[in-house]
């Protein structure tokens, strides 16, 4: 099959899946639904697939297979292709995004079994995983800004799937407009470099950038950095934008982890590491993002403590994982961006999925206070989900550590870093352990607390497959990035893949210096052990003594309620923004529009009607007046003509 | 003589004078009257009016256009009448009403 058949089959199966079930959206049947649209998201993993197997078979300079459909927009010098590339940055990000969609998939089928709504569902499932295809595997910035607004639409439509909860329904709304105001910056950020390279294509926006960096603000590349980040920001859900991801957990539990955990939410990562040279030009957007990055992961992870919705903890820990890759963005480590994203992708996949069948066996309960003890239930969730706690708090070898672990190195080690990165990073490590830690000890640990009603039952095979395939994925997907100091002490001295992988794409900060492996296992060391600690500390609290949480939290009084009530960002957005602007237009609604648009038109109209009013009462209908007219006609027409 | 004497003071003027004052009094009846029939009448006395003049002018230029013309405007006249009284006929069987007021339907 040649790579034009091959990639179209890629990208368009899904939509093909879309069209189907979206024909048949009235049909009930999960079994059928569920099967054409997984059906289209597995044939796309496997063109993906092949196609990856043959960009390894491609020397390692010239990786990267490009297909062009068409000539998309063709005016004077803006010439947008419809190309699409792999190359070795989008062949991770297809194969994830194809993989853990086809296994989320799969999962829905049996989640969304009494659901009525199923093959609309699965179509917007489809037309997502369509979506993220086009933002994947766009060659020019236009095609990925495509997929970027597709996804945002499906977001919204996932999220508000219920629509008839008005509280979802608004949930849906919030991450629309919220994504609104971050692809109006990614718009602005692509006519400035439009303006500045004259294309949109990225491979040659990357050749075209300059060798010496940008130092001042407003330089073009800078500016257009900046306005992509903000983009990134809103899809990303880093602060300031990050408020939608939150609610938009009122979403069906699976397209929380495809969505809003494993695939979409990263795009604005995968963005910036497929435009790396470009943002390496510019050091101060760089300090935005690593600034940006670690504020959110830290932040974010304190919210985490406090939340009792089991979703909500997980939303928490993605905005502050997905601050983490930006984190490593920041400081020149795209490599370790794009690592923690797969890694990520997994292990919060598997938790979302986890959490789901949790919320299946407890009969739609998210409230982790009346949880507990699930462990005996739940066996198999409970296997699963172990391993994806052991992932996300770094413990080695799952996943977790490696990419975690690279992004903390990458933080204080690279010449674009510091150590004050490092310790954001590290808190943020040390918090994630503490409310993973909490979720797993109030969820599966100690006594159960919920009603004797309630009888868990774990779920079927088909929900219980994808979670076995992402806790393998998570165990042992951190092993292509092993760093360069554990694989020396480590028998055959497996090398890092994904660093050589990478390589040909990836920039280097320039000025990185070889570091001692002492300080870099120190480091390692050291974060690893407080994370340890802080799980134990959690465990003790939880499950050992679980007055005492409910103390500590008491002392901390204000500081407590400030976090538990999520900083009250969304309270100060409405403050700040959306009442002010409400007001404003409500303002000009009443003071231009009713007071001063409408009485201009209704003078108008009544001077219309008024002479109106005149005009009728000479055609009154009576014929003999009509007659008349014709007379005096008659005679006026005379008269000028003997006259003259 | 006298007789003669007075057609032979009689011109042509008169005659339009008194075709002016038929047509004149054919157009009140055709604009004020109410009854239908009636403006019909009013409408017969204009059309004779006209033919007067056309008459009158015809004897006093010596040409017989004008006498061919008056048949052709009783012809026409003929059968506008039959048309009108037609639509008048079934107007009232419709409406058990003639007057013209009570029709109004061409209001706009």
């Amino acid at each position: 099959m040649s790579q034009q058949t091959l990639m179209a089959i890629l990208i368009f199966a899904p939509l093909v899946g879309f069209f189907i079930n979206g024909f048949r959206y009235k049909k009930h049947s999960a079994e059928v639904a569920g099967t054409i649209a997984t059906g289209a998201a597995v044939i796309s993993f496997i063109s993906a697939l092949l196609m990856v197997i043959d960009l390894i078979g491609l020397p390692a300079e010239e990786r990267r297979i490009s297909v062009q459909f068409f000539d998309w927009i063709t005016i004077e010098k803006l010439k947008v292709v419809a190309g699409f590339t792999i190359d070795q940055i989008s062949a991770i990000m297809v194969l994830v995004v194809t993989g853990v969609g086809s296994l989320i998939h799969l999962f829905s089928i049996g989640y969304m079994h009494h659901d009525e709504g199923v093959a609309k569902y699965f179509a917007y499932l489809n037309l997502f995983l369509f979506n993220m295809l086009l933002l994947i595997l766009g060659d020019n910035l236009l095609v990925m800004f495509v997929g970027w607004e597709g996804v945002g639409l499906c977001s919204y439509l996932l999220i508000g799937f219920w629509f008839t909860d008005k509280q979802k329904a608004t949930a849906g709304m919030k991450a629309f407009i919220t994504n609104r105001v971050g692809d109006a910056a990614f718009l602005l950020g692509m006519f400035v470099l439009f303006l500045t390279f004259g294309t949109l294509n990225f491979q040659e926006i990357n050749h075209l950038v300059p060798l010496t960096s940008e130092l001042t603000w407003l330089a073009p590349i800078t500016m257009g950095t900046l306005f992509l980040f903000i983009g990134a920001t809103g899809k990303s859900a880093q602060i300031p934008l990050y408020v939608w991801l939150p609610d938009a957990m009122a979403g069906p539990t699976p397209v929380s982890a495809l969505i809003h955990a494993a695939t979409m939410v990263t795009a604005g990562v995968y963005m910036i590491v497929r435009l790396n040279p470009l943002f390496m030009a510019a050091p101060n957007t760089m300090m935005i993002i690593a600034t940006i990055g670690g504020l959110t992961a830290v932040m974010a992870a304190s919210i985490g403590l406090t939340q009792w919705d089991i979703k909500k903890v997980l939303a928490y820990s993605t905005v502050s994982q997905l601050g983490y890759m930006f984190l490593a963005c920041g400081v020149g480590a795209f490599g370790a961006a794009l690592f923690h994203l797969m890694t990520h992708a997994f292990f919060k996949a598997l938790m979302f999925l986890g959490s789901g069948s949790v919320i299946h066996a407890m009969h739609e309960e998210q409230d982790i206070r009346k949880m507990g003890g699930l462990k005996k239930y739940l066996p198999h969730t409970y296997l699963t989900f172990l391993i994806g706690w052991l992932a996300i708090i770094g413990v080695p070898p799952f996943a977790g550590f490696f990419s975690k672990d690279e992004i903390l190195w990458q933080a204080f080690h690279s010449p674009r870093g510091h150590w004050v990165f490092w310790a954001m990073g590290a808190l943020g490590a040390v918090m994630t352990a503490f409310y993973m830690t909490r979720l797993m000890a109030l969820t599966f640990w100690g006594e159960s607390r919920f009603s004797k009603k309630i009888h868990p039952h774990e779920s079927p095979m088909i929900m219980l497959i994808p979670l076995f395939v992402l806790a393998i994925l998570s165990a042992i997907g951190g092993w292509i990035g092993i760093p360069h100091v554990i694989s020396e002490i480590l028998p055959g001295q497996p090398g890092n893949f994904l660093e050589t992988w990478l390589e040909p794409m990836i920039k280097t900060v320039p000025g990185t210096e070889h570091a001692e492996p002492s300080l870099e296992w120190g480091l390692m060391g050291i974060s690893v052990m407080l994370a340890a600690i802080s799980a134990m500390t959690a465990y003790h609290f939880y499950v050992k003594d679980p007055s005492k949480p409910k103390k500590i939290a008491a002392s901390l009084g204000k500081l407590y309620d400030v976090v538990y009530n999520k900083y009250y960002v969304d309270e100060g957005y409405f403050c700040g923004i959306i009442n002010p602007l409400v007001r404003l237009s409500k303002g000009i609604w009443f003071y231009i529009d009713v007071n001063f648009i409408d009485k201009t038109t209704y003078v108008i109209s009544d001077l219309v009607r008024g002479s109106g009013l005149f005009v009728r009462g000479i055609q009154n209908g009576n014929i003999q007046q009509y007659a008349m007219y014709i007379g005096l006609g008659v005679v006026a027409t005379m008269t000028y003509v003997l006259m003259r | 003589m006298q007789n003669s004497e007075l057609i032979g003071e009689i011109g042509l003027t008169h005659y339009l004078i008194l075709s002016a004052l038929l047509f004149v009094a054919g157009m009140a009846g055709v604009l004020l009257r109410r009854n239908a029939i009636v403006i019909l009448m009013s409408v017969e006395l204009m059309l004779n009016a006209v033919n007067l003049s056309f008459v009158a002018f015809s004897h006093y230029l010596g040409q017989m256009d004008g006498q061919v013309m008056v048949f052709f405007v009783m012809t026409i006249a003929a059968a506008e009448v039959s048309v009108g009284l037609a639509i008048l006929v079934s107007i009232f069987k419709r409406y058990k009403e003639i007057n013209v007021r009570f029709f109004e339907h061409l209001k706009g």
